[in-house]
């Protein structure tokens, strides 16, 4: 357990020292180390999650199994290489004069408070503490998306914080109403909101209650999953903010939305389960829906784009909306894979991200028709940007590539139909990234453009563990994902 | 039928009425003052609910969450907002609707909905219960409503806030309460959320020079 307590402590800590001791010399520093050992933390947790089994118990606040354990490592790691490139990128805005001391205690101490949510959301066996802790996510990174106060960014922030308000505050209605059915057959209340609580009675709850309670939960966390056409807060959000936050809140925040509601789906894939009130599949239904209608949109506009950072956030919608569909779908091949598209894009798009960064700061501008010749100014940045929307798109031999494939040989299982769909739309989005990218990394170099420090190395790991991925998935973390579809549908693959 | 119910669950179902009031009293008024008034009465209202059903139900646990409720929803966010408008200097504008008809009249079709949604709930729970979860559910969508009807910012936190107020009306009616670590989460997200829209007021005034929120309108999707 006292990893656990060190996952949970290390960040909540360190943002209160940041908060509290300023912008000084080091704050950057000590960003990083906190995050390091935060990640630190979470791998001796995964460690004994793999030696020992699930850690929790069965009626205790923390629980952390299979589906949570590598999110848990994965939001750690992510944190920690953001951090690192944070560290470079900021002194550079610094250095340009665009943020103050004041700005930058700000930042740092939002960016631990934003890790500690993640981790409460992640580690939490209680469903009202997930929702406390995602509403937090908000608060805590509202303040960032308008760090550079320009008339864009305060509408940007000011978009978030109603619309992701108003979404998570269905949610809590939805949890309430979850509430309300389990307090009706769990007899010790106290425990009602409990996952492994609520899991174990879950075929008793009240399937009518149930269903109601879902739809409200799908639309609230899928507001912040970026699901359409709640979505309209995400590109604003990430193309105004600091780059960091873009990376973090593309590769860590819509997981977790996503994290929550399979969770749920579970719950109340067990209650509708043999009932005649309602479709025993309504909550795949309705995933399914929200996914596809999201891939396919997302897919679109992403034509139309002319911020690099917008480009890919609706990037970031587009895989969302496949990996709500995977999980939808159900069944063990669909949630396998979705659980592995989970890992790989957000190391990918986290990754993006960070060469994005760099590149507009190469550029001094986000206007994609002002980014040319990346490759001849700064080859590593330029390959980075390049090969990293390879493996978003798709590409063989990357992980995206494998869970794609995935979850296109589940669909042609049980809906083929619904193939021709998601093919158009994987190659609609492949032609929207790339008639962009194309010219930005390409092409000569404008006069008077330089080179700029650059910690690219982030990016080098996190492509290095996707393709790692796409080869072959180590032992341990498919034993996860299989015991996570396990327990999401009932079934194995492995 | 109403006569049967215990008194108390009478007394419940008036108040309950009497928040529904408040959320259509928030929808029709358009300055700026008697609209914080407003929400401090409805903040107060669903604070007395929380009393009621702690001293009926026997959990002390609910009278903690109704002492927050007085504090935070009754007395703190109407004076952070109150003082706020003042140091603006906006406490004589006018932050109404533009179509105040049309939007009561959605407001009314809202509650009628709800009453639908919550109809299959209804048949497997008390009375009380189906009122006051239908009702919280109208209260919520009513805060909505208002969001999404007025251009002012002020407004839309005054509607966002009565939307959080539906939100504990239906935890403390429908199951008297949540578990006290989430009824403290909750009310520490809801501080914050708070200050932090008090901090946004400025940042707006700042960029835009004013508190009319549909002048931001510079991110959209459509071709410039």
């Amino acid at each position: 357990m006292s990893a656990l307590y060190l996952t949970l402590l290390i960040p909540l800590f360190a943002g209160m020292l940041l908060a509290l001791l300023g912008d000084r010399r080091g704050a950057a520093v000590f960003n990083v180390s906190a995050s390091a050992g935060g990640f630190a933390a979470s791998v001796w947790l995964a460690r004994t999650v793999l030696q020992q089994g699930p850690l929790g118990g069965e009626a205790g606040q923390f629980h952390i199994d299979s589906f949570n354990v590598y999110l848990i490592a994965l939001t750690a790691l992510v944190g920690a290489t953001t951090s690192f490139f944070s560290a470079a990128y900021m002194a550079q805005e610094q250095a340009n004069g665009r943020l103050g001391p004041g700005r930058m205690r700000l930042y740092h101490a939002s960016y631990q408070g934003f890790l500690f949510t993640m981790q409460l959301a992640l580690t939490t066996n209680n469903l009202g503490v997930l929702w406390v802790a995602l509403e937090g996510a908000t608060l805590a990174t509202v303040l960032l998306v308008s760090l550079y106060r320009t008339p864009e960014s305060v509408e940007a922030a000011w978009k978030y914080f109603i619309v992701c308000g108003v979404g998570i505050a269905l949610a809590l209605f939805g949890t309430v109403l979850l509430y309300f059915a389990a307090a009706q057959v769990i007899p010790d209340v106290e425990n009602a909101l409990l996952w492994t609580v609520l899991a174990e009675h879950a075929s008793a709850l009240q399937p009518v209650v149930m269903a109601i309670a879902f739809v409200f939960l799908l639309v609230g966390y899928g507001t912040k999953v970026g699901l359409v056409p709640m979505h309209t807060w995400l590109p604003d959000a990430h193309s105004e903010g600091p780059t960091p936050m873009s990376a973090v809140l593309s590769g860590l925040l819509l997981n977790v939305a996503l994290y929550a509601l399979v969770r749920v789906k579970i719950l109340t894939d067990s209650a509708l389960a043999g009932g005649t009130v309602h479709d025993p599949h309504l909550a795949g239904y309705l995933m399914m829906g929200f996914g596809v209608v999201s891939f396919t949109v997302a897919g679109l506009f992403l034509h139309r784009q002319r911020d690099i950072k917008r480009l890919f956030s609706y990037s970031s919608i587009e895989h969302m909306g496949l990996m709500t569909f995977a999980f939808g779908l159900g069944g063990p091949l669909a949630t396998f894979g979705g659980l592995l598209h989970m890992t790989v894009h957000s190391l990918t798009k986290s990754a993006i991200f960070v060469a994005v960064g760099h590149a507009s700061h190469i550029a001094r501008t986000q206007a994609i028709d002002g980014i040319r010749g990346l490759i001849q100014t700064q080859p590593a940045v330029g390959w980075g940007l390049l090969i990293g929307t390879v493996a978003i798109a798709g590409f063989p031999p990357f992980g995206v590539f494998t869970s794609e494939f995935l979850l296109l040989s589940a669909t042609m299982q049980s809906y083929p139909w619904l193939t021709v769909p998601l093919l158009a739309g994987l190659g609609v989005a492949f032609a929207g990234l790339f008639r962009h990218l194309h010219p930005m990394v390409y092409g000569d170099r404008p006069e008077g453009q330089q080179a700029v420090q650059a910690s690219m190395w982030p990016v080098v790991l996190h492509l290095v563990l996707v393709l790692w991925l796409g080869l072959s998935i180590p032992t341990f973390l498919a034993e996860w994902f299989d015991q996570a579809a396990v327990l999401i549908t009932g079934r194995g693959l492995l | 039928m109403l006569e049967q119910l215990p008194l108390y669950q009478q007394a419940i179902l008036t108040l309950a009425a009497l928040v529904m009031f408040t959320s259509f009293a928030l929808l029709a008024q358009s300055r700026v003052v008697p609209m914080i008034h407003v929400f401090a009465w409805q903040g107060l209202l669903v604070a007395i609910t929380t009393g009621l059903v702690a001293f009926d139900s026997g959990k002390h646990d609910l009278y903690i969450s109704a002492l927050l409720a007085v504090l935070l929803k009754a007395l703190f966010v109407p004076w952070l907002l109150h003082r706020l408008v003042t140091r603006l200097g906006i406490d004589r504008d006018e932050h109404g609707a533009e179509h105040p008809a049309t939007v009561l009249l959605i407001g009314a079709l809202l509650v009628i909905f709800c009453y639908y949604v919550a109809e299959p709930i209804s048949e497997l729970s008390a009375s009380v219960t189906r009122n006051t979860i239908a009702i919280s559910m109208a209260v919520v969508l009513l805060g909505m409503l208002m969001l999404v009807s007025r251009g002012k910012a002020v407004a839309q936190v005054v509607g966002f806030m009565s939307l959080e107020n539906g939100l504990f009306f239906a935890a403390v009616a429908a199951t008297h309460g949540m578990p006290m670590v989430v009824e403290l989460g909750i009310a520490f997200d809801v501080l914050v959320a708070a200050v932090i829209f008090g901090v946004f007021f400025f940042h707006i005034r700042d960029s835009i020079e004013s508190l009319d929120v549909d002048q931001l309108n510079r991110l959209s999707e459509s071709d410039e």
